[in-house]
């Protein structure tokens, strides 16, 4: 089920004075069950790209690959598509409507024709595994905070079975507590359901605890794609492009220039400091 | 799909319709849209084409971009075009079943067909060229003289620029909520009429909320600023016409000076 970018080109308003290429050559295979981050700045056009996965968008010129097939194609069952392709997008204020959180959730199975006993099924099981308080569920989404807000949004994808999981930046706007809490929650349902999760976001920090693969994007085109270690050691350059790299990074290297034998490689804080204890141990 | 909608949309570039002083482009856009209405032959909609065609080229706005608007209004177009076509008593010259098709209804579709699609195209590129900012400060320099006779001009149009101003907000966060309800398996597009109109209850729902919150934001954030109505409000850049401005004027006096003689005196 592995999705597949081949040379995407996407320009927005063409034909006018505004025209502007938001992605240029894309090229990118995800391949099932991984868990990537795409990162980039505002405007870098992470945010298009996401939308080509499920054919919100259509590529000016190039193909996008699902299980092999195009999804562009005029005879491509799209509404099904984005059953298996969920996308959550940034403000959950975008798509919360209902009267309360349970109906909510209920939106997106019943768009998949599926019988009510299976729909409510589906929203209590999503409801669930965001880590969901019962007490809530028959509350209006309205009156919820930013984070119990986002969990919902989050179901109300899920509990459509999706085979893949994109998340538009779902920590912007939450204080540190809520931004822990929804990417250790992000993590877990990788884990647990083993779909591929794709999660993009502006800050390194965000996604180098978590993530197997780093996709940077920078003004349309893919600057960086690779392990979170290899994309790291490219911190200059990183940083040339107004991203940088998580701090730890930084006081690896801080130390490394200082004389002490760490390794560089290091990008959680877990890591760092077992091999700072290591380095002081060896003193 | 919903950028198609120029109405109210602001085209940045750099012309001398650009750089118009808003009032002159309100009278000309007011007079062109009476203008429509005046004529009565065609040699006056080929002047009216003529000095719409002049101020497209001068705006230096791609013609495409204006014509996108129509797009919108074609639906009403086509129904009034077939009013006139059926509807218009006259000299008959096709008949069949309960249906006639007379002389002066073909005249009329055709001339009503022109004058919409003239105004749209008219208002259209004064929007296109004027910042909405700049429209709404013309209209109130324009209208100041009904302030005499308790008419709360600044206020409407402080309104006025507020709706304007929000327009394309609106219409991005439309577009980004259908998209958000589409990654939901949401349907907008196909299905019966009813289900369609349910169809629209997730898009309008969080629209709604997002423009109540987006207007309390606002009014606070005016009211942050000691914002306290028109009376002694001054401007930062108060408008002044230029050269170029009395030039467009005459240039509207002229236009109409041609509608009037060949649109509806000489023929």
């Amino acid at each position: 089920m592995a999705i597949i970018l081949d040379h995407v080109n996407y320009i927005y308003d063409e034909d006018t004075a505004m025209a502007h290429a938001a992605l240029i050559d894309v090229c990118l295979n995800i391949p099932d069950g991984q868990f990537v981050g795409l990162i980039g700045h505002t405007g870098s056009g992470k945010s298009t790209l996401v939308q080509h996965l499920n054919g919100l968008e259509k590529p000016t010129s190039g193909c996008v690959f699902y299980d092999g097939k195009d999804i562009n194609d005029s005879d491509y069952d799209k509404k099904s598509l984005r059953a298996k392709v969920g996308l959550v997008f940034q403000y959950p204020e975008h798509q919360l409507f209902e009267t309360d959180c349970f109906k909510d959730v209920c939106f997106g199975p019943k768009n998949l024709g599926l019988p009510q006993k299976e729909i409510e099924l589906r929203a209590y099981e999503a409801l669930k595994q965001v880590g969901f308080d019962d007490e809530y569920f028959y509350q209006s989404p309205f009156d919820l905070s930013g984070g119990q807000k986002r969990r919902v949004a989050i179901a109300g994808v899920l509990a459509m079975k999706p085979e893949v999981l994109i998340l538009d930046e779902p920590t912007a706007g939450l204080d540190p507590k809520g931004r822990e809490d929804i990417l250790n929650l992000i993590s877990k349902l990788h884990q647990e359901m083993g779909i591929t999760i794709i999660l993009v976001s502006h800050s390194m920090d965000d996604v180098a605890d978590y993530v197997q693969r780093i996709i940077v994007m920078n003004k349309g085109r893919v600057a960086f794609d690779g392990a979170p270690k290899e994309v790291f050691s490219h911190y200059k350059e990183l940083e040339a492009i107004g991203l940088a790299a998580p701090q730890v990074t930084y006081v690896m290297q801080e130390l490394k220039s200082a004389g002490f034998a760490v390794n560089t490689d290091a990008t959680t804080l877990e890591e760092a400091k077992n091999e700072i204890l290591k380095a002081f141990g060896k003193c | 799909m919903l950028r198609d909608i120029t109405l109210g949309q602001y085209y940045r570039a750099d012309s001398v319709l650009h750089r118009l002083d808003p009032r002159v482009k309100l009278v000309a856009t007011f007079m062109f849209i009476i203008s429509l209405f005046i004529v009565k032959n065609f040699i006056g909609y080929i002047i009216a084409a003529l000095f719409l065609v002049t101020g497209i080229a001068l705006s230096k706005v791609p013609p495409k971009f204006i014509f996108r608007g129509m797009k919108a209004i074609f639906f009403l177009l086509f129904i009034t075009m077939l009013f006139n076509l059926f509807l218009t008593p006259g000299k008959e010259l096709v008949s069949f079943w309960k249906i006639t098709i007379t002389y002066e209804g073909i005249k009329m579709a055709v001339m009503m067909a022109i004058r919409l699609v003239f105004l749209i195209t008219g208002s259209s590129l004064m929007t296109l060229t004027t910042t909405p900012n700049n429209l709404t400060d013309g209209l109130e320099s324009l209208l100041r003289p009904l302030k005499a006779i308790r008419v709360p001009v600044h206020e409407i149009s402080m309104m006025m620029s507020i709706a304007l101003r929000f327009i394309p907000i609106l219409m991005e966060e439309t577009d980004k909520i259908m998209k958000a309800q589409m990654a939901r398996g949401a349907d907008f597009e196909s299905g019966s009429i009813i289900k369609r109109a349910k169809s629209l209850v997730p898009l309008l729902v969080p629209l709604f909320i997002s423009a109540f919150r987006r207007a309390n934001d606002l009014a606070m954030a005016m009211e942050a600023r000691c914002y306290r109505g028109g009376d002694g409000r001054t401007k930062m850049k108060p408008l002044i016409y230029a050269k170029t401005d009395y030039m467009a004027y005459a240039a509207i006096v002229l236009y109409l000076v041609l509608i009037v003689v060949f649109g509806r005196i000489l023929f």
